[in-house]
């Protein structure tokens, strides 16, 4: 009996330890965070020491317009990020989906940026925007225009841009890979069937893709609103708030606003926000199961 | 319909010559078999006449119009593939039709056609399926009726059914047999399986090495190969190579072997005495009867090792001195194993190669 026990128990000894860093690393923290929100917390309290407030926290941020503005700022951001990287992306991966010399050397080049930490990447182009001894403007001012304020009236196009530049690579790795593994003969196929080049990556390459597609691009925009330190760097949110995303909102609120509590429940709707977008794909893998199960089952319904 | 035209035609990768000139002339509406063993180019040179591969050097013509250069799509033709091609993401009813929306024919057209194809093949209640819900017999009808629907004036086939269990293989093949002679088209048929080159082409091209070994009816490359390879390759079981000395004894020439001597008929006796000595003697299973009364220079004085039965023929593995011989005989014949037992053989059976060149004599 005892051993049987034992046996039984087998399997949750060796999950314990995960388990355990699991819920002092992810749970506490977290949960800590949600006890916090529903609190009036100064830094200088302990949390015992501080208010309950119940909803007030989220009720205030809700009708925030500070907070709705880099709300905002943050959906602009991530979307446009994530929309313009999947194009060029893709357009890349069809594009460079062949065999010409040299291509293994350029496939490495490519992935390069995205291998760069995000601080370096913020100075760099903090360096490369700066209105006068800027790479863009003096290049720019030598070819006889005038310079552009990259950093002032175009802030969010510039952190767009350095964002773009950062991660489109991922996205183009796999696509690339998902081009790669595509089924040789359905585009010999499609060739014969009288598809243009155009048409096989209308009809065939991208919709064979899009179950990758889908992924990467969830990823990506969890990504995109999780982002921090290359805008922290390149801008702080400034000019105004012309580029305070959530994530900056979060730490200035904390740190300069002292107000924990607020900085918490804004925490919790960012939270709220990617939990939706993992759920969605969950959702889509889980579908993708689902069918292929299906299409089988009808294989031996025959 | 146009005949199909190959000219000196030659394929490299690299350095490497795959393909060394093949020169092939297919008649209107003919069924050509291209066969022979794996890596002889019997893909490549199908997939030069879909356009799938450049043509290195040499020219392919439809008719009078050399199209080597041209693109798949404007070549024309249908071609079913190996692993079938299919379109995983669309339905049977769209995989069908997928070339004749990209033509942007009138949406009743395409309707008809689908319908049609679907009926010939078979597939009238999978139309809303997707591949991935349809074996693998089913999935070669969809790649047929894909090919079908595009009233192209050539059908390609690259091992359609070397994806297929056996006993499906062979109903596929019955099929074809039957779609072949309802669609009179130009068909080019790819396979390394002999049986399936004999029962369906018009004219069959056995190929090894990049080179054509020899091309003819069935029946004529059955009964005339050009060489101990193309003996070699078609029928099973396949032919026996027993080498041999050529003897002349009282005006009969003789093959004469470790252990045997068989008499070749005058008629062909005559050419072989100015050729060589040293020749290859090749049976065919078939040509070999159980005759224990035969004459010595009739006959083969053969060891039984084992007796495969397969239902009404029974195939034998024989030892004549260090060779291996098969003989394939009806079932009833009372054979002993161990026993060294004399088989006759069949005078129009009997074939003779130069043993260097492996030519037939």
């Amino acid at each position: 009996m005892r051993a049987q026990t034992l046996n039984r128990a087998t399997p949750y000894m060796f999950m314990a330890p995960a388990a355990i860093i699991m819920a002092i690393a992810l749970l506490y923290p977290l949960g800590y965070m949600i006890y916090g929100s529903f609190r009036d917390w100064n830094p200088s309290q302990s949390i015992g020491e501080s208010e309950f407030v119940g909803l007030k926290n989220y009720i205030t941020l809700f009708f925030d317009p500070a907070f709705r503005e880099s709300l905002s700022v943050t959906l602009t951001f991530a979307f446009a990020v994530v929309v313009a990287e999947m194009v060029i992306g893709v357009g890349l991966a069809l594009l460079l989906d062949r065999n010409i010399r040299g291509m293994s050397v350029l496939r490495t080049l490519f992935i390069l940026p995205m291998m760069i930490a995000p601080v370096v990447v913020g100075l760099m182009w903090r360096y490369m925007y700066h209105p006068t001894v800027g790479t863009f403007n003096t290049t720019l001012k030598s070819w006889g225009f005038d310079g552009i304020d990259w950093l002032g009236q175009n802030a969010l196009l510039s952190v767009i841009i350095a964002d773009v530049w950062q991660w489109t690579p991922f996205i183009f790795i796999l696509a690339l890979a998902a081009l790669q593994s595509l089924p040789r003969s359905a585009l010999e196929a499609a060739r014969i069937d009288g598809a243009t080049a155009w048409q096989q990556i209308i009809h065939i390459k991208l919709p064979l893709m899009m179950p990758v597609l889908i992924v990467t691009g969830l990823l990506r925009l969890i990504d995109a609103f999780k982002v921090l330190e290359v805008i922290l760097v390149m801008t702080e949110g400034g000019p105004g708030l012309s580029t305070e995303i959530v994530a900056l909102r979060i730490s200035r609120t904390a740190t300069e606003f002292r107000e924990l509590g607020v900085a918490a429940a804004m925490s919790n709707y960012l939270l709220m926000l990617l939990l939706l977008l993992t759920v969605a794909m969950f959702a889509i893998t889980r579908l993708q199961e689902a069918r292929a199960q299906r299409a089988a089952r009808q294989i031996q319904e025959d | 319909m146009p005949q199909i035209r190959l000219q000196n035609l030659i394929k490299r990768y690299g350095h490497v010559e795959v393909l060394h000139g093949i020169d092939l002339n297919m008649a209107e509406n003919e069924f050509t078999v291209l066969v022979g063993p794996s890596g002889c180019g019997k893909s490549t040179t199908l997939r030069m006449i879909a356009g799938l591969e450049t043509v290195s050097d040499g020219e392919i013509f439809f008719g009078d119009q050399p199209v080597g250069h041209l693109e798949p799509k404007d070549r024309g033709l249908a071609m079913v593939f190996q692993d079938y091609a299919l379109y995983p993401h669309m339905d049977v009813a769209h995989n069908i039709s997928f070339a004749l929306r990209l033509q942007k024919r009138p949406k009743e057209e395409i309707k008809a056609k689908v319908k049609e194809v679907a009926e010939i093949v078979g597939l009238t209640d999978y139309l809303q399926r997707k591949p991935g819900a349809l074996s693998g017999g089913q999935r070669q009808r969809v790649a047929m009726a894909r090919a079908l629907a595009k009233d192209s004036d050539i059908f390609l086939f690259d091992e359609p059914l070397s994806n297929l269990d056996a006993k499906l293989r062979g109903q596929m093949r019955a099929e074809l047999a039957i779609m072949r002679h309802r669609v009179q088209k130009n068909m080019i048929y790819v396979t390394h399986d002999q049986i399936e080159a004999m029962t369906l082409a018009d004219r069959i091209v056995v190929m090894s090495d990049g080179y054509i070994q020899q091309q003819g009816s069935p029946e004529e490359l059955f009964k005339h190969p050009a060489n101990k390879f193309v003996a070699g390759f078609l029928g099973s079981p396949p032919m026996n190579f027993l080498d041999s000395e050529l003897i002349d004894l009282e005006d009969t020439l003789y093959a004469a072997g470790e252990g045997f001597r068989i008499a070749i008929p005058a008629d062909k006796a005559h050419a072989l005495r100015q050729s060589d000595n040293a020749v290859t003697l090749g049976i065919r299973p078939s040509d070999l009867s159980y005759a224990p009364d035969a004459p010595p220079g009739l006959g083969l004085d053969l060891e039984v090792i084992v007796s495969e039965y397969v239902g009404a023929q029974s195939v034998l593995l024989c030892v004549c001195g260090q060779a291996n011989v098969t003989v394939e005989l009806k079932s009833e014949t009372p054979i002993a194993l161990g026993e060294t037992l004399r088989f006759a053989v069949r005078p129009e059976g009997i074939h003779l190669f130069d043993r260097k060149t492996g030519t037939a004599l």
